[in-house]
């Protein structure tokens, strides 16, 4: 498979990146060289095969229900580029 | 007493308790040599303070005659480890400051054994490169250099740089797809990757969750052994770790090797193989043969799709692990008018090029109508690969290849710079083993024609390090590899 | 046919609806971290290093909050799927920390299912469910303290939530009301979610298309978000619907959208079409190993269910002798029907329910009581009951004692007892007072001998005020027509 400039912008878009308008050019063509260099899977029959989610051939354990946590919102927050009233802050959202 | 940065940690562990040093004197001689190497570039964040404080109580522990596995053993540990109070940063510029208030139950473990942290160590962002070069700090320099400076590998360069600069008695790695097998290849050092589960995940910074799994990387086989012993063991925190008892693996090494059988896998005679490499891996299967072991050939038929396998699955998992760096709660923002620009700029501007390229393959393979294509077709062929894996172990207990095709490649070399897919080459022979999840050592065999390290991969099956490791300790004795001095 | 037509200049139309509800899991702790799930705590105090989406950080499933989902996909007559999946959908948001929301997709924990509702015409259907599954919450966000900023608190993220999809059954706006109070009351009933819609602890989406009566086409939708109270589901699915049958007649195109409900107009206002933002990228958790459930899991849960409303309904009509309309109303609330029980118990159950929907509600009405805040206990209801079946009291005397029951709270023997209310049954004592009324009103009785019969009910109420109420009625009556002949 290829991809071309618009998908290569899509991509972006979804990963919250931007490629500068004189870097897409270069990107795209990377972009294909790895698909196509991938593409080689193809060649591979898997008709009957499975998914293999995970590794781990157990199943998934489970906690007990119990309050373990909280009552930190300091090292919650120690981290955050910008607080206020207790709050993360960030620049508005426009819808 | 003159440099105790010579020892290893069994010899170090003998030297305290029999009071031939004490523990402080011993984080002092790594400190020292830390901050004469500080060239290498391996620590991104020295803590001696800290290390000579742990390393005093561990005194006291010590004269009490008390004490862990560890106590007074002092470790670097890799930047992608979440320790309490301590930066850690993946090496990433977007995580910049960042200070977790919690730590990894890995270095949870190291500390209550009685290991001292000298401070954190280079790797490539995120854990994204086989080089170390795309580190936020700039790429830990291979103390085996010659005019020219070497990579150390990567991810864990920072952990392969000081283990065989001794600037730390053992070090933590991860490896998602080589990156402690490969770097402990470059430096001449020794690195276990164990089955994925061994170590809980808890605390570590994810790359591809499915994947990642933490280890040593040390001196010696031996020394391998005790600090893994340690780091491993089930972990409430990480629904992914395993529930199976951890065995004491220093107890296996010693004896021969009569009635083991060991593979060499066709298929890893691959293009690209240097002919010197090859004649190492033959003299390897050699000395194995020579103390008993029987050496099969097998077939791992998928080899050659694990590469492009690992670059769906990894990259996938990655774009959306690292989807939480987002300027909100931690790291570096880049403001902007509203969230929307500041996401955009904070990412932008925060991941670094091979970063946002794996970034970007995986959001594409997982995005409509490219998921079952990339993503799904990934997972099957994943499967197969483990089945190869799977059926090559009925005819053999242990699975003998080279770390890495080629020995360590100078920083910014030009063919790797250009086309990242060669870099991405340096992991033909470790990532099929991480994406079935087995335990898998690298350990030093020789030095080639230009006088660099060069590494011996034992594979073995899941949660048996046990013979990974005995087969790894009478490879190491016959190989009688002497690291740098 | 309940369903709704509306009425076109091109012919007649009707509404085809599903629903998605969200319903907040009744837990202590969230649904991957031990965080605390309490409602009203202080900015950013219930969330763990998880919920905040902190690198490293790893999810871990909690037992409740399947046992929940289990109950109440049982409660929804549903398949209950024993081997189910996390995923993750991907998308960037302010109250989303990991950039993802780790939810079921594939393989959700409940699969198909059935809710019946209750239509006003008496007449009852069944609305199918598609799936439930289980899921984190979204934190929180706060738009307006600043007029610059946006503000995130942490608090909700990662609370339970069960996620149920109805299959696109709805035809009419009264139906929606119906299945969201059935299904309130059958969380409420299960302890599964507190059901406030008003609260958000119950969150409603409604996807709304049209197409000509009759026809089994199905058109593009608009989903309606944030609808939340069963008033605004309704008033949304009528407004929509009528909206887009005007389109339609106007020669116009629909196009997949997404609305939001103006709760001061009543009407759905356009947000945006669908579009690749929506690209939600969803893959297996990698975090997490699949969700497989025991026999005896699933069998613990089904033995511990109690009577949903559906079978103590019938119950109550089959055995106690009450209307359909009065058991459902009765047991529409699970205290309700537990205090109805306890009333009725060893009385006249029918009048039980009487006294319980007319003057008992209005009393808790009138003094805005909740039903554990009522003065008058469900014994002392159905001894008042029993009073009157004993011919204690009459039934306007009971009247009276019903009043102050709910004045003081006393038994009704006792106020019965201390105020002297029994009834006169003595016939002798009736008599003297019948004599006394028929001496005094000579005229009256003359009127009534010659034909005016219709003067009964008049001499039955001199007697009765004459003798205080508490005459008994029907011997009046009887004795009366005798005196009088
Ligand atoms: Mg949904
Ligand atoms: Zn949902």
């Amino acid at each position: 498979m290829t991809v071309d400039t618009q998908t290569v912008k899509r991509v972006a878009a979804l990963a919250k990146l931007k490629i500068d308008e004189d870097k897409v050019a270069a990107t795209e063509a990377e972009f294909n060289k790895i698909l196509q260099w991938v593409d080689q899977l193809k060649e591979v029959d898997t008709s009957n095969v499975e998914a293999l989610v995970s590794v781990n051939e157990n199943f998934l354990e489970m906690r007990r229900d119990e309050v373990t946590e909280g009552n930190q919102a300091d090292a919650v927050l120690a981290n955050a580029p910008q607080k206020e009233y207790g709050y993360f802050a960030v620049p508005k959202v426009i819808e | 007493m003159t440099d105790l940065t010579k020892l290893t940690i069994a010899e170090a562990r003998e030297g305290l308790k029999k009071k031939e040093f004490t523990a402080v004197e011993l984080a002092e001689d790594y400190i020292k040599s830390m901050e004469a190497k500080r060239a290498l570039n391996a620590y991104v964040c020295e803590t001696p303070e800290k290390a000579l404080e742990q390393a005093k109580a561990s005194q006291t522990k010590i004269n009490a005659g008390q004490g862990g596995d560890l106590e007074g053993i002092p470790l670097g540990i890799k930047d992608l480890f979440c320790t309490r109070g301590i930066a850690t940063t993946a090496c990433a510029k977007i995580l910049q400051g960042f200070v977790p208030p919690y730590e990894s139950t890995v270095t949870s473990k190291l500390l209550a054994a009685g290991a001292n942290f000298l401070g954190k160590l280079n790797m490539d962002e995120f854990a994204m490169g086989g080089s170390n070069e795309t580190s936020a700090f700039g790429p830990a320099v291979n103390p085996w250099s010659k005019d020219k400076p070497l990579v150390a590998g990567g991810s864990s360069g920072g952990s392969g740089a000081a283990v065989a600069a001794e600037m730390c008695a053992a070090a933590t790695g991860t490896d998602t797809g080589g990156s402690i097998r490969q770097p402990a290849a470059f430096c001449g050092v020794t690195g276990i990757k164990p089955t994925y589960g061994r170590c809980s995940r808890y605390g570590i910074i994810a790359f591809a969750s499915s994947l990642d799994q933490a280890g040593p990387i040390a001196k010696d086989v031996r020394d391998c052994a005790i600090m893994l012993k340690t780091m491993a063991g089930h972990d409430a925190k990480d629904a992914t770790s395993a529930k199976e008892a951890v065995p004491d693996f220093e107890k296996v090494l010693g004896g021969d090797l009569r009635g083991l059988r060991v593979g060499l896998p066709k298929e890893y005679r691959a293009d690209g193989l240097e002919a010197e490499v090859a004649a190492y891996w033959d003299k390897a299967a050699a000395m194995l043969k020579d103390q008993g072991a029987e050496v099969v050939d097998i077939a791992l038929p998928h080899t050659q799709y694990a590469l492009p396998t690992y670059y769906i699955i990894a990259p996938a998992e990655a774009s959306s692990n690292l989807a939480r760096y987002d300027g909100v709660r931690y790291g570096n923002r880049v403001d902007g008018e509203h969230l929307e620009d500041m996401y955009v700029n904070t990412r932008t501007a925060g991941f670094g090029a091979e970063v946002k390229r794996r970034i970007m393959i995986g959001t594409y393979v997982l995005s409509a109508g490219y998921y079952d294509a990339y993503y799904v077709k990934a997972q099957k062929v994943r499967r197969l690969i483990r089945n190869d894996f799977v059926e090559a172990f009925k005819q053999c207990d242990a699975i003998l290849t080279p770390t890495a095709p080629t020995a360590a490649f100078a920083i910014g070399d030009e063919n790797m710079k250009n086309n990242p897919i060669n870099m991405w080459l340096n992991d033909m022979f470790t990532v099929a083993v991480s994406l079935a999840g087995l335990p898998a050592l690298s350990l030093p065999i020789g030095l080639n024609k230009n006088g660099l390290p060069l590494g011996m991969q034992i594979i073995g099956r899941a949660f048996d390090e046990e013979t990974v490791f005995k087969t790894a300790f009478v490879l190491e004795k016959q190989a009688g590899f002497k690291g740098v001095k | 046919m309940s369903g709704m037509i509306i009425k076109g200049k091109t012919g007649d139309w009707e509404i085809v609806c599903g629903l998605e509800i969200h319903c907040q899991i009744i837990s202590k702790s969230k649904i991957f971290s031990g965080a605390s799930t309490h409602y009203g705590s202080d900015v950013n105090q219930n969330v763990s290093f998880v919920d905040a989406g902190m690198p490293g950080m790893l999810p871990v499933l909690n037992e409740e909050c399947v046992r929940q989902a289990v109950k109440t996909g049982l409660g929804l007559n549903a398949k209950i799927n024993k081997y189910s999946v996390f995923s993750r959908k991907n998308y960037f948001y302010a109250d989303l920390p990991q950039g993802y929301q780790i939810t079921q997709f594939e393989h959700p924990i409940v699969g198909e299912g059935f809710v019946k509702i209750e239509l006003e015409d008496g007449t009852s259907k069944n609305i199918g469910i598609e799936r439930l599954h289980i899921e984190q919450d979204a934190a929180k966000s706060i738009h307006d303290i600043s007029p610059t900023k946006t503000f995130i608190d942490l608090n909700r993220s990662g609370v339970g939530l069960m996620e149920i999809v109805t299959k696109p059954d709805f035809r009419a706006p009264e139906e929606v009301g119906a299945f969201l109070r059935k299904l309130r009351s059958i969380v409420r009933y299960l302890g599964t979610c507190d059901g406030n819609m008003d609260e958000g602890s119950m969150r409603c989406d409604a996807s709304i298309s049209v197409r000509p009566a009759g026809s089994s086409e199905l058109r593009e939708r608009a989903e309606v978000k944030n609808v939340n109270s069963v008033k605004f589901a309704m008033q949304a699915v009528e407004f929509e619907a009528k909206r887009q049958v005007e389109l339609y007649e106007n020669g116009g195109e629909m196009r997949q959208q997404t609305c939001q409900f103006d709760q001061t107009t009543g009407q759905t206002k356009f947000l945006r079409f669908k579009e690749f933002s929506d690209d939600y990228r969803y893959f297996p958790e990698p975090d997490l190993p699949p969700l497989v459930l025991s026999d005896e899991f699933v069998e613990e849960i089904k033995r511990g269910m109690i009577e949903l409303p559906d079978a103590k309904k019938e119950r109550f009509v089959k055995e106690l002798g009450l209307t359909p309309y009065d058991a459902s109303v009765i047991c529409e609330n699970k205290e309700m029907a537990e205090f109805f029980e306890k009333a009725a118990k060893g009385h006249e159950a029918k009048k039980v329910a009487n006294w319980l929907m007319g003057d008992f509600f209005a009393m808790l009405n009138e003094k805005h009581l909740s039903l554990e805040e009522s003065p008058i206990s469900a014994e002392n209801l159905g001894n008042l009951v029993e009073l009157v079946s004993k011919n204690v009291i009459n039934g306007k005397t009971a009247k009276d004692v019903f009043a102050m029951m709910a004045e003081t709270g006393e038994a009704p023997e006792k106020i019965v007892e201390e105020r002297g209310l029994k009834q006169v049954t003595d016939s002798g004592a009736i008599e003297k007072v019948i004599d006394e009324v028929i001496a005094a009103n000579a005229d009256n009785v003359a009127a009534y001998r010659n034909g005016k019969t219709a003067l009964m009910g008049w001499f039955v109420g001199q007697v009765m005020k004459a003798s205080g109420g508490k005459a008994n009625p029907g011997m009046v009556n009887q004795l009366l027509k005798q005196k009088l002949g």
